[in-house]
């Protein structure tokens, strides 16, 4: 394990060490270091830009020190071993983690220079304008329609009944569930198929019209047929939204993103264009990943 | 012979039967042979033969004889008194009964002389006897297990078969209670609707079960109509659902989604003292503060108010429910998942609109079945009523009147001296069969609810 | 598109947080109305009830003069027993006011001390024979209508008409009060005497005793009664149609109306039974019937945190099932056992409504001695109290409702720190 003092004292130089370490692969290479991102963590002008995030659950730290730009209408994975908080890390990017008590962030995260854990920000915005939906479908005791409606509802985004029912056919258009479910609308969400249920759960986000789509896992309590109409379905997404995906499965991100981050007991160790992470990964750990022999 | 020197005696034999098992099996031991189990469970099964058969002997006797004796004292029962209705007869008993205390003044005592002596005569033979069979049952017992005690005879076995059944008999006294109140209630419920029927008792609505003994008094037939009893109860109880739910769900949903983990610590078993204060001290506080304060608040308001209100009655055991409700609702929504809450909160909405939008949507059946738990609860309660709601039955729905309710009117009908058999204590069963009824129904629906929203979330 | 969506979003945002404001006061508000209810309740009880553990006692020079009393002998019972006490009362209270010479005014004084006052008399008699012909000094409890005299309940203000005390006796009292007579010391009456139509003779010993006496049946019924059934329906039953119908009768049992059990009580017990009417061994056995659902729950909650493990752990020693249970399973249940029959008594220790059904709502003066005897128990006596109209009553009700409350609060601690104490992770 690395000792908490390399952290600190990496901290102000972070990009430059990243940048110029990326290329000395016997650094990289080396398995037990891994305190150090490896790869390009920042974009041009990103959509948010996290900085020296930590994250602690009650004494126990699970986010050390992660830096990260999400660019502009990009998809980008969040990939790793099972517990290496790629999933907490997801949630601190509309303030999930303050419905777990214990739960304490610090570091800076910005959306489009706003500091989302500025104390004065309220929550209730950010979410609007960062969505996410989650590992299992959890679609809502109520009507397919209410489902979709309730974001529009709930923020007065629609000033009539027409207007609402024009909400509510473009996400289940867009979420690719309208065929399906346009005969059904007033039939509870939780009737569906579990495919269903998440693409549901997908346009319930996208009824909100947010900037960002937060995905946990999307897919794991999927079957592959309901997982591959997802994948199509994120791929039209990317036109309009930015979307952060933390997915188990390695094929998953290599089908979606454009960039992929692989995170390993809480340390962000790698980040890149996905197709050079899956071709040519500069990091032992991330190769042994990818190959297959941990995770 | 006293309960506690029964109990001594039985338990000496028990200890004695035990040692001198235990000591038969060791004595196995001693001569080399290998018992089959060990001598602690012969001692244990030999304690079984002496005592059991003996045990349940003295209790279907007691329980029995004292009907035997009954029968017998009233078969020769002298002439002026043998030849009453069956309502003076059980009074006469009850004198004859009585004549051996001392204390005991009758005005009957010469002519029922000869009775209570054979009374007396009867009860301690009937205790000789007891007492001499249940000796030779614990010989035949000792003599039967003293025989059986071999080096291969399996006491573990013989012993934990005993056992085992003494369980499942205990399993069964739920069982027996439930029949016995349906038996026992129906029995005499039917008895009252051989002289009231049925259907004058559900849809009348006059009530007025003061009846007189003698036919020449003044107001001698009694009328049985429940309805305004019916309309009383549901009355009062609506009054306390009014109270308890709102304010019963509201502390649920402020504990276990808003307050802080201190607060709570602290509040939910304060909350709860308010169940576990006797009803009797409810009905204490209603009849005492309550009813008078809303009679003078109605006065300063220029409202008539009865010093017996539903409205007081109904605040009162309201307030009794709020922490039978709110514990319940606290169940329910806390076995509503957190993805639910999750998806509401990923969506920006606030604290209420997940509450009031998702989460009681989602919990109401649970919510439901812990109202109609509370509503049979109101149903059945009985001294609040007893000691603040009104005697008389009126057919209003006037919360400031005073209405009368099921549990009143039984327990005015059967406390005091009655007599057994005249439509008047029976009304009382018929009335604690609707009341059974009434509360089972709701108990049936709303576990049923319950678990079935439970599964839906397991 | 998306900047207008936001900028609709944080136009709602005041009316939304302005509901929700008013949805977390609403929530906040409910459970100070609980609050407020359980405060607005003790407050009362013990504000009335507090006066009630006091009693005013006059100090008199009674003349234990033998002609008087015509006792010859303390030792034989019936010269003891019908002794002239209410004689030397009186002449105690004629001598220490010898300006009351009227008829009118002599009854005035007698009705200072308290009719039953003979009782108190005749007790001292009895511990001290040696009284006999001598003056002593005794204590003896006031009038009620004093007693409320004295503890400010009664208006000086009102006209004499309006008040039971007049204004002859007030002046009595006062005088009493300057010299030192008239004082209220703690009530041991309450706690050892019987009931009484007389508020400052009666006491809660009976009750008391009652209470513990059917209670004791309780326990000694339903704990076993209802471990038993526990351990067979958590570790016996077969799956089979018969356990699910025990298992639904419990649940509807814990929700019947506690009434109907003494309809049970009443019907069975003691109309095909026969058994005595009013005695702690029928209440006892009705309140068993009403806790069983209770206990048998808890218990076989208490059972099903035993882990498997253990028992999987005896059993591969080759202990038979039987031995596992009682060896292994009952003593780490036991503790959640008794948290639960502990809940159980307090329940059945504030029940009323079953005891009324089989006649323990008879006025007994005398403290019961054994479970066949006529009794009556703490709730039943404070219902009791509270039909009497006397002013003192009230305050009498509630010193036996906060006796009451002190017990159950007291179970309750027990249980949760049992609980606490034994409250095991696995």
């Amino acid at each position: 394990m690395p000792s908490g003092k390399i952290t600190s004292v990496t901290e102000p130089t972070n990009q430059l060490h990243a940048a110029s370490s990326s290329n000395d692969a016997s650094l990289a290479n080396r398995a037990n270091d891994y305190s150090e991102t490896v790869g390009n963590i920042r974009v041009d002008s990103p959509k948010m830009s996290m900085s020296n995030v930590d994250v602690f659950y009650g004494e126990k730290q699970a986010i050390f020190d992660v830096s990260l730009d999400i660019a502009k209408n990009e998809v980008i994975a969040m990939i790793g071993p099972s517990g290496c908080g790629k999933s907490t890390f997801l949630r601190c990017l509309n303030r999930m983690n303050d419905t777990i008590d214990i739960c304490r962030v610090s570091g800076k995260i910005l959306l489009e220079h706003e500091d989302i854990y500025d104390p004065k920000l309220d929550v209730v915005p950010l979410r609007a304008r960062v969505g996410i939906v989650f590992q299992k479908p959890n679609p809502f005791p109520k009507s397919i329609y209410d489902n979709v409606a309730y974001g529009p509802r709930i923020h007065g985004l629609a000033t009539s009944k027409v207007e609402l029912d024009e909400i509510v056919e473009t996400s289940l258009r867009r979420a690719g569930l309208w065929s399906e479910a346009k005969d059904r609308l007033d039939q509870p969400g939780t009737g569906l198929s579990g495919g269903q249920q998440q693409r549901l759960c997908i346009a319930r986000t996208i009824a909100v019209s947010p900037e960002v789509i937060l995905m946990d896992e999307p897919c794991s309590a999927l079957d592959p047929i309901a997982t591959a109409r997802i994948e199509e379905l994120i791929d039209e997404l990317r036109s309009n939204y930015t979307i952060a995906i933390v997915t188990h499965s390695m094929q998953q991100a290599a089908r979606v993103s454009n960039r992929t981050a692989y995170f390993h007991l809480g340390y962000l160790v790698e980040v890149g264009e996905t197709n050079d992470i899956f071709t040519n990964p500069n990091h032992k750990l991330t190769e042994d990943y990818i190959t297959g022999r941990f995770g | 012979m006293s309960l506690s020197t029964l109990f001594t005696i039985a338990l000496i034999v028990v200890i004695l039967a035990f040692y001198t098992g235990q000591r038969k099996a060791l004595g196995f031991r001693m001569s080399g042979g290998a018992p089959h189990s060990l001598p602690f469970y012969h001692g244990s099964w030999f304690a079984v033969c002496v005592l059991l058969p003996a045990a349940l002997f003295l209790l279907v006797w007691s329980v029995g004889d004292g009907a035997v004796i009954k029968s017998i004292i009233l078969a020769d029962l002298p002439e002026p008194f043998a030849s009453q209705s069956t309502q003076e007869i059980q009074l006469v008993y009850s004198e004859i009964t009585q004549l051996g205390q001392s204390s005991f003044v009758s005005n009957n005592a010469a002519a029922l002389a000869a009775s209570g002596k054979e009374f007396q005569a009867l009860h301690s033979l009937s205790a000789q006897l007891k007492y001499s069979f249940a000796s030779v049952l614990v010989f035949i017992g000792a003599i039967y297990g003293w025989t059986r005690l071999q080096p291969h005879f399996n006491a573990r076995v013989k012993f934990e078969g005993t056992v085992r059944k003494v369980l499942f008999l205990s399993a069964s006294v739920a069982i027996l209670t439930t029949l016995g109140i349906i038996f026992s209630v129906l029995f005499e419920a039917l008895r009252f609707f051989d002289s009231v029927s049925i259907v004058d008792f559900i849809f009348g609505t006059h009530w007025s079960p003061q009846m007189s003994i003698r036919e020449d008094q003044v107001g001698s037939s009694g009328a049985f109509g429940a309805v305004p009893l019916f309309v009383g109860t549901l009355l009062i109880s609506a009054i306390a659902m009014l109270v308890a739910v709102p304010v019963g769900l509201m502390s649920a949903i402020y504990l276990s989604e808003y307050a802080s983990r201190r607060f709570r610590a602290w509040a939910k078993p304060l909350l709860e003292v308010l169940a576990g204060i006797p009803t009797v001290v409810y009905g204490f506080f209603a009849a005492i503060t309550v009813a008078p304060l809303l009679r003078n608040l109605g006065e300063t308001l220029g409202l008539s108010v009865a010093s017996e209100s539903a409205l007081a009655v109904g605040l009162v055991m309201g307030v009794m429910i709020i922490p039978f409700v709110s514990s319940l609702s606290d169940d329910v929504i806390n076995a509503v998942p957190q993805t639910m809450r999750d998806g509401s909160y990923g969506l920006g909405a606030t604290r209420s609109e997940t509450i009031r939008q998702v989460i009681i949507p989602a919990a109401l059946p649970g919510i439901v079945g812990s109202v109609l738990l509370a509503v049979s609860r109101a149903i059945g309660e009985t001294m609040i009523v007893v000691m603040a709601a009104g005697l008389s039955a009126r057919l209003t729905v006037n919360p400031l009147e005073a209405v009368t309710t099921v549990t009143v009117q039984i327990v005015t009908l059967l406390v005091g001296d009655q007599e057994f058999d005249s439509p008047k204590t029976l009304a009382a069963f018929a009335l604690g069969l609707m009341l059974f009824i009434t509360t089972l129904c709701l108990n049936i629906i709303a576990l049923h609810i319950v678990r079935r929203y439970r599964e839906q979330y397991d | 598109m998306s900047q207008t969506t936001i900028d609709i979003v944080n136009k709602n945002l005041a009316k939304r947080y302005a509901r929700e404001k008013r949805f977390r006061l609403l929530g906040f508000g409910s459970v100070m109305i609980g609050f407020a209810a359980l405060v607005f309740l003790l407050v009362t009880i013990v504000g009335d009830g507090w006066g009630a553990f006091k009693q005013s006692s006059v100090r008199l020079q009674l003349n234990f003069d033998q002609s008087v009393l015509s006792i010859e002998d303390v030792a034989d019972e019936e010269q003891w027993q019908y002794g002239n006490y209410i004689g030397v009362i009186k002449a105690a209270l004629r001598q220490r006011f010898p300006e009351m010479t009227s008829r009118a005014q002599k009854k005035l004084i007698y009705r200072m001390v308290s009719p039953g006052a003979d009782h108190q008399v005749r007790q001292l008699l009895k511990k001290n024979p040696d009284w006999l012909g001598s003056i002593q000094e005794v204590w003896l409890p006031a009038d009620d209508d004093i007693d409320s005299f004295v503890k400010g309940h009664v208006d000086r203000s009102l006209p004499e008409s309006d008040r039971r005390i007049k204004d002859t006796q007030i002046a009595l009292v006062d005088a009493l009060q300057e010299s030192g007579d008239l004082k209220l010391k703690f009530n041991t009456l309450l706690f050892t005497a019987g009931d009484s139509r007389e508020p400052e003779q009666a006491g809660i010993r009976g009750a008391l005793v009652g209470s513990f006496l059917t209670l004791l049946v309780t326990l000694g019924l339903s704990f076993p009664i209802g471990v038993a059934a526990a351990l067979y329906l958590e570790e016996f039953a077969p799956k089979n149609r018969f356990t699910d119908m025990i298992e639904v009768n419990i649940n509807n049992l814990a929700a019947v109306p506690s009434i109907v059990f003494g309809l049970l009580g009443l019907a069975v017990f003691l109309n095909v039974f026969g058994l005595p009417r009013s005695v702690p061994l029928l209440g006892g056995i009705v309140l068993t019937l009403m806790t069983l659902p209770t206990i048998i729950i808890s218990s076989r909650a208490a059972l099903k945190a035993v882990p498997p493990s253990i028992k999987e752990a005896a059993l591969g020693l080759g202990a038979s099932k039987m031995q596992v249970i009682f060896h292994h399973v009952l003593p780490l249940a036991l503790p959640g056992m008794l948290t639960g029959a502990i809940i159980g008594m307090a329940q059945a220790l504030g029940e009323t409504a079953p005891l009324l059904m089989i006649g323990m709502v008879a006025f007994i003066v005398d403290v019961p001695g054994s479970f066949t005897d006529p009794a009556t128990v703490l709730p039943v006596q404070i219902f009791l109290w509270s039909d009497s109209p006397e002013r003192a009553f009230i305050e009498r009700t509630s010193g036996a409702i906060m006796v009451l409350l002190t017990f159950l609060i007291t179970m309750n601690a027990v249980a949760v720190l049992l609980r606490k104490r034994f409250e095991r992770r696995w």
